[in-house]
């Protein structure tokens, strides 16, 4: 299970908050869904959840012990703009053995192609380094996968391709996966379950959340 | 009001030492833009789209070579007359506010546009006056750095760069990506009214959804090259030609969400044929050894030889 529990988080003492006490279950093999509005801190909740941001108050665990501090971590994230999450100054080939060394069927199945190996980042377009920075955290290390606007800059057919590799990955080694995106038909494709944040006055979204907890289901937000 | 036709670009490398080599990143495309219409512009990334804007904004690097046509109010687009359009009569609304100068307020900078794009300063003082009103930004709005803008605001300010000029033609760069479905509606929206108040809209998008939203006719782009061009309502009437066109419509989630395997071609290493021709289902002797030219068939374009009316 992976579990963040009461987790608050700001970037500074005077500053404001920007995730209130969320609340959430993900068990392994589950496909969880988040969808929000921006600035909903969607992102942040992420960030913390795979240990990415140290929470402010609250603790992320999985299997009951907390995020290691060093070595991979069992929480991996994907951001939707792979460059912000590779190194500018690595090859290709480097980028994929930073965690685990890739395997060569994975990276057929991605379209990555043997002469993207030797190249830097900014040779790359956006799509393509995207498959790099997914293809590089399917390994067996990997627990849970949070994927934020993982697609949301591939066109449709690239899309469904990643989707269709990490799916089949899922399932075979039974990770759960939390999917923040603003794509509905994507997510009621995706997912066991979709939980949807609205702008709504404080109280209501208070009420609906508590609605969602009390259901017997894995994963829950509150 | 623009007609592009057989357009090729091709970028000279240096690949070893002084040996060069030749990279077709555009090969024949043709599109038309006409007064009061949005087309949009689909297709994977690498596909040339974002490339057509700067070809069409004479901003492509010094090493590329460019051949075919493109006409803009039936006269050549020649690189000199890129350059005196631009920021003019052909405007560009970029995809984020990191193309915005990040230590300029923004209400100057569009001020600043519409005084390069030859108002006086006090014109240009009221005409961002009457377009951030019409985009309901306060007035305050103006005394904002970019930073400051969430993310519906800055859509509205980067829209407001191409209202303040009197462009006939407007080209928007991947305008939807990551936003909530309420913003995007918005900013597609804006981008109607455009088209519906004369001007002509190109909306780059590899978001099919967001451009059958608003779009006119659909051109779509695979490895450089147009392999369709359809009307809107041929997407849901199942009226598509080419196989690339029905598979992209065919992987969309709310559809059945089956991709078609494998890649666009490198472009170092484009097929002889039909550049689909390694992924079609349709494949044949001669697609291989044959680029298919593009034919109208049922009120669009295609290029395939095997599509049938």
């Amino acid at each position: 299970m992976l579990k963040g529990n009461n987790l608050w988080f700001r970037y500074g003492k005077q500053l404001p908050w920007i995730v209130k006490d969320r609340s959430l279950v993900v068990a392994p093999g589950e496909i969880f869904g988040l969808m929000a509005p921006s600035g909903y801190g969607k992102t942040t909740l992420g960030k913390v959840l795979s240990g990415y941001l140290p929470a402010t108050k609250g603790s992320v665990s999985v299997n009951g012990r907390s995020l290691p501090q060093k070595g991979y971590c069992p929480v991996q994230l994907v951001f939707q703009n792979p460059e912000l999450s590779v190194n500018p100054r690595w090859r290709i080939h480097q980028i994929l053995q930073e965690g685990y060394p890739p395997d060569s069927n994975q990276l057929e199945a991605f379209g990555i192609h043997p002469s993207w190996l030797n190249r830097y980042p900014h040779e790359l377009s956006g799509g393509e380094l995207q498959r790099v920075a997914i293809a590089r955290i399917l390994t067996p290390a990997t627990q849970y996968l949070i994927a934020d606007e993982m697609t949301a800059m591939l066109d449709a057919n690239t899309q469904a391709l990643i989707w269709q590799i990490v799916l089949a990955f899922v399932r075979k080694q039974q990770i759960g996966l939390v999917v923040i995106s603003h794509d509905q038909p994507l997510l009621k494709r995706l997912c066991d379950r979709i939980l949807h944040l609205d702008n709504s006055p404080k109280e209501q979204q208070w009420q609906s959340s508590v609605a969602f907890s009390n259901s017997n289901e894995s994963a829950s937000v509150y | 009001m623009l007609s592009i036709s057989n357009l090729s670009v091709t970028f000279t490398q240096y690949d070893q030492g002084l040996r060069r080599k030749q990279l077709a990143v555009i090969t024949d495309l043709n599109l038309d833009v006409r007064a009061g219409e949005v087309v949009a512009v689909v297709g994977a990334s690498g596909s040339g789209k974002s490339l057509l804007a700067h070809a069409l904004l004479g901003i492509l690097p010094q090493n590329a070579d460019i051949s075919g046509t493109m006409q803009f109010q039936g006269k050549p687009l020649t690189p000199r007359r890129c350059q005196s359009l631009r920021g003019k009569r052909i405007v560009l609304i970029p995809q984020s506010v990191g193309y915005l100068d990040p230590l300029m307020k923004v209400g100057r900078q569009v001020q600043r546009v519409a005084q390069l794009a030859g108002q006086t300063a006090t014109v240009a003082k009221a005409s961002v006056h009457n377009t951030f009103a019409r985009y309901d930004l306060p007035p305050a709005t103006r005394n904002l750095y970019p930073f400051q803008l969430s993310g519906g605001m800055a859509r509205r300010v980067l829209v407001s760069t191409a209202v303040v000029t009197q462009a006939d033609l407007v080209i928007a760069d991947e305008p939807t990506p990551g936003l909530h479905p309420e913003t995007v509606t918005e900013t597609l929206n804006h981008l109607r009214e455009l088209a519906d108040a004369g001007r002509g809209v190109i909306l780059i998008t590899h978001d099919i959804e967001a451009a059958l939203q608003i779009a006119d006719r659909v051109a779509v782009f695979y490895a450089g090259t147009t392999v369709e061009i359809a009307a809107t309502k041929d997407f849901s009437t199942g009226n598509l030609r080419h196989p690339y066109t029905q598979a992209l419509w065919r992987s969309l989630p709310q559809n059945e969400f089956v991709p078609v395997p494998g890649n666009q071609p490198s472009l170092e290493h484009l097929p002889p044929g039909c550049l689909f021709s390694d992924r079609c289902a349709w494949v044949s002797e001669l697609c291989r050894s044959e680029r298919p030219a593009l034919r109208p068939l049922r009120k669009g374009w295609v290029r395939c030889i095997h599509a049938e009316g």
